[in-house]
């Protein structure tokens, strides 16, 4: 029997009240894979990814984790059934602790394997345990946006929703925050990854989709999309003419 | 120099009927009940940001279960009349939390206001049990063999109860829930998805809150000794928040000492009640205008000063209160 996708995302549509955000997406993330989320701004991207983790319900459509659907699951039991979600714009709480930011990424855990976790935590970003007394919001952006990753992964998802971790970072330190990504996705984590550096996340990642007003106007292997002519106008800054720069795609 | 200043001022209140007159000393006891309520309803707007305009109804709802207890089974044990009333108002907390999860700001003001109403009404109309607008007498507080019949006796147990009350309030911020709390308070889609479940820990705030409100109400009802509706009115509620607002929303200490100030201030203006409101909404404002966060972060800000290094420090420990 062959084994079902971490993530399989049917044909989903969510609103806003009466503004439509995302329309009849579907996409997959296989068992260890990096997927990429591509579009411009309000194209859908982070509806999609809440969706998924379910702080947004979906109009229609279905959200398959492990062959399990958790469509209509709370957010909580998603969290708990192994979904991490970081949230775009390096969302800690910053009146908190490094530590105490941690032990919130943990809500879910068992008591007893807390520790464990955290030491995890603090091996993969030996910099959160110097700062472990000291509150999130004096943290550089690079290290907030390490916590936010260390916060979700605390409670060890196997899928891994990324909503733009290099927002706002010098080069340097995205350059940085990629390489983290590689890492925990060779410890065996599937990611989906939202970007605006389309270019870094296509060469992370193995495949990607390119929503557009929320809908998938483009699907591919990182390779398909690098080639693709309207992606590369786009999103890559390749061979870009005015129509591409104002209307993303034009599809 | 914390552990001395802690002893001192545990010293100073211990010794406080021998220093005082015997109205200070009742005083003193309200000053404590008041600071729990502002704890309880720091804990729901400070920590929640579920604003309460109804916690007067929740102190009442706490008052007369205690001294419907203490009056029909006589000789209890003043500690059980105060669970019940711990219990039953958050009970009654947690009955109103479920549908106000859907409300916000002004519409939550409204739903909680109404709730304050309701609770009087209540208490006119059940007066087989609560006798009304004739009003209840409270027996007198009973510990094992001792009677709690004097002023000073009711400050102890008061006091005794308010130390167990801020240090478990102090504490919550350390354990799972009361970090989910504060966690909702700073970002709920990041709480959310670290699987915080909202509904539940509002839910849950309202029920806390409540519960902190029952046991400042069963205390009242033995330090005043007689218990009408009238003594719940919508004021009262309103009260409660300048407290906390005064004193620094989602701040331990600050609940306190927004209650000392307000009702000591009450009690001084007892003789000019017609002006009490234009009193208390001057200094309301004035404290939102010239010392947002109250005198929790005033006081944080002088002790940076004094200290003489910058607001926050890398290494600082300030986190959770």
């Amino acid at each position: 029997m062959r084994m079902p996708a971490t993530l399989a995302v049917e044909d989903l549509a969510v609103s806003y009240g009466k503004r439509r955000a995302v329309e009849g997406v579907s996409l997959t993330v296989g068992r260890g894979e990096i997927v990429a989320l591509l579009g411009a701004n309000g194209s859908g991207k982070s509806t999609t990814l809440r969706t998924i983790s379910g702080l947004v319900r979906p109009a229609q459509g279905r959200v398959l984790y492990e062959g399990r659907d958790i469509t209509r699951e709370p957010a909580d039991r998603i969290v708990a059934a192994g979904v991490g979600h970081v949230p775009e714009g390096r969302d800690v709480f910053v009146e908190f602790t490094v530590l105490e930011n941690l032990l919130v990424g943990g809500h879910t855990v068992p008591r007893r394997d807390l520790a464990a976790r955290l030491e995890d935590a603090f091996e993969l970003f030996p910099v959160l345990r110097e700062r472990r007394r000291q509150l999130a919001g004096t943290l550089s952006g690079g290290e907030q946006q390490m916590l936010a990753i260390a916060r979700a992964l605390v409670a060890r998802p196997r899928l891994l929703l990324l909503d733009e971790p290099s927002l706002g970072l010098a080069p340097m330190l995205s350059r940085e925050i990629f390489r983290t990504i590689q890492r925990i996705n060779a410890t065996g984590v599937a990611v989906l990854l939202v970007e605006q550096n389309a270019r870094r996340a296509l060469r992370l990642a193995s495949r990607g989709y390119v929503l557009e007003t929320g809908r998938v106007v483009v699907a591919g292997t990182s390779q398909e999309l690098g080639e693709d002519p309207r992606v590369r106008a786009a999103y890559l800054g390749l061979a870009a003419h005015a129509g591409a720069r104002r209307g993303g795609l034009g599809v | 120099m914390r552990l001395l200043a802690l002893a001192i001022g545990a010293a100073g209140l211990l010794l406080w009927p021998w220093a005082a007159p015997r109205y200070f000393v009742f005083l003193a006891s309200l000053i404590v009940v008041n600071a729990i309520v502002a704890i309880g309803l720091n804990l729901l707007s400070g920590y929640t940001n579920q604003l309460s305009f109804g916690h007067a109804g929740f102190l009442a709802v706490g008052a007369y279960t205690a001294a419907i207890v203490a009056t029909r089974s006589p000789g209890v044990p003043v500690v059980v009349a105060l669970l019940a009333a711990a219990l039953v108002t958050a009970a009654v907390g947690l009955l109103l939390g479920v549908p106000c999860l859907r409300l916000e700001g002004l519409y939550l003001a409204m739903a909680t206001l109404a709730f304050g109403f309701v609770v009087v009404e209540a208490i006119l109309n059940l007066d087989g049990l609560t006798r009304g607008n004739d009003g209840l007498r409270v027996p007198a507080a009973r510990l094992g063999p001792w009677v709690l019949a004097t002023d000073t006796a009711r400050y102890y147990l008061v006091l005794a109860v308010g130390a167990v009350m801020v240090w478990a309030a102090g504490n919550l911020a350390r354990t799972r829930t009361g970090r989910a709390l504060l966690a909702l308070r700073e970002s709920e889609v990041a709480a959310q998805a670290s699987g915080i479940h909202v509904a539940r820990y509002k839910t849950l705030a309202f029920a806390i809150s409540a519960l902190y409100t029952g046991v400042a109400g069963g205390l009242f009802a033995f330090v005043v000794g007689f218990l009408s509706p009238d003594a719940f009115d919508v004021f009262l509620s309103v009260d409660f928040v300048a407290m906390i607002i005064l004193g620094g929303l989602g701040s331990v200490p600050g609940s306190v000492a927004g209650a000392a100030v307000l009702t000591v201030l009450n009690d001084s203006l007892a003789g000019f009640q017609n002006y009490r409101p234009l009193i208390f909404g001057a200094i309301l404002i004035a404290s939102m205008l010239f010392m947002p966060g109250g005198i929790a972060s005033a006081v944080r800000r002088l002790r940076t000063r004094w200290a003489g290094h910058p607001p926050m420090a890398p290494g600082s420990r300030r986190g959770l209160e």
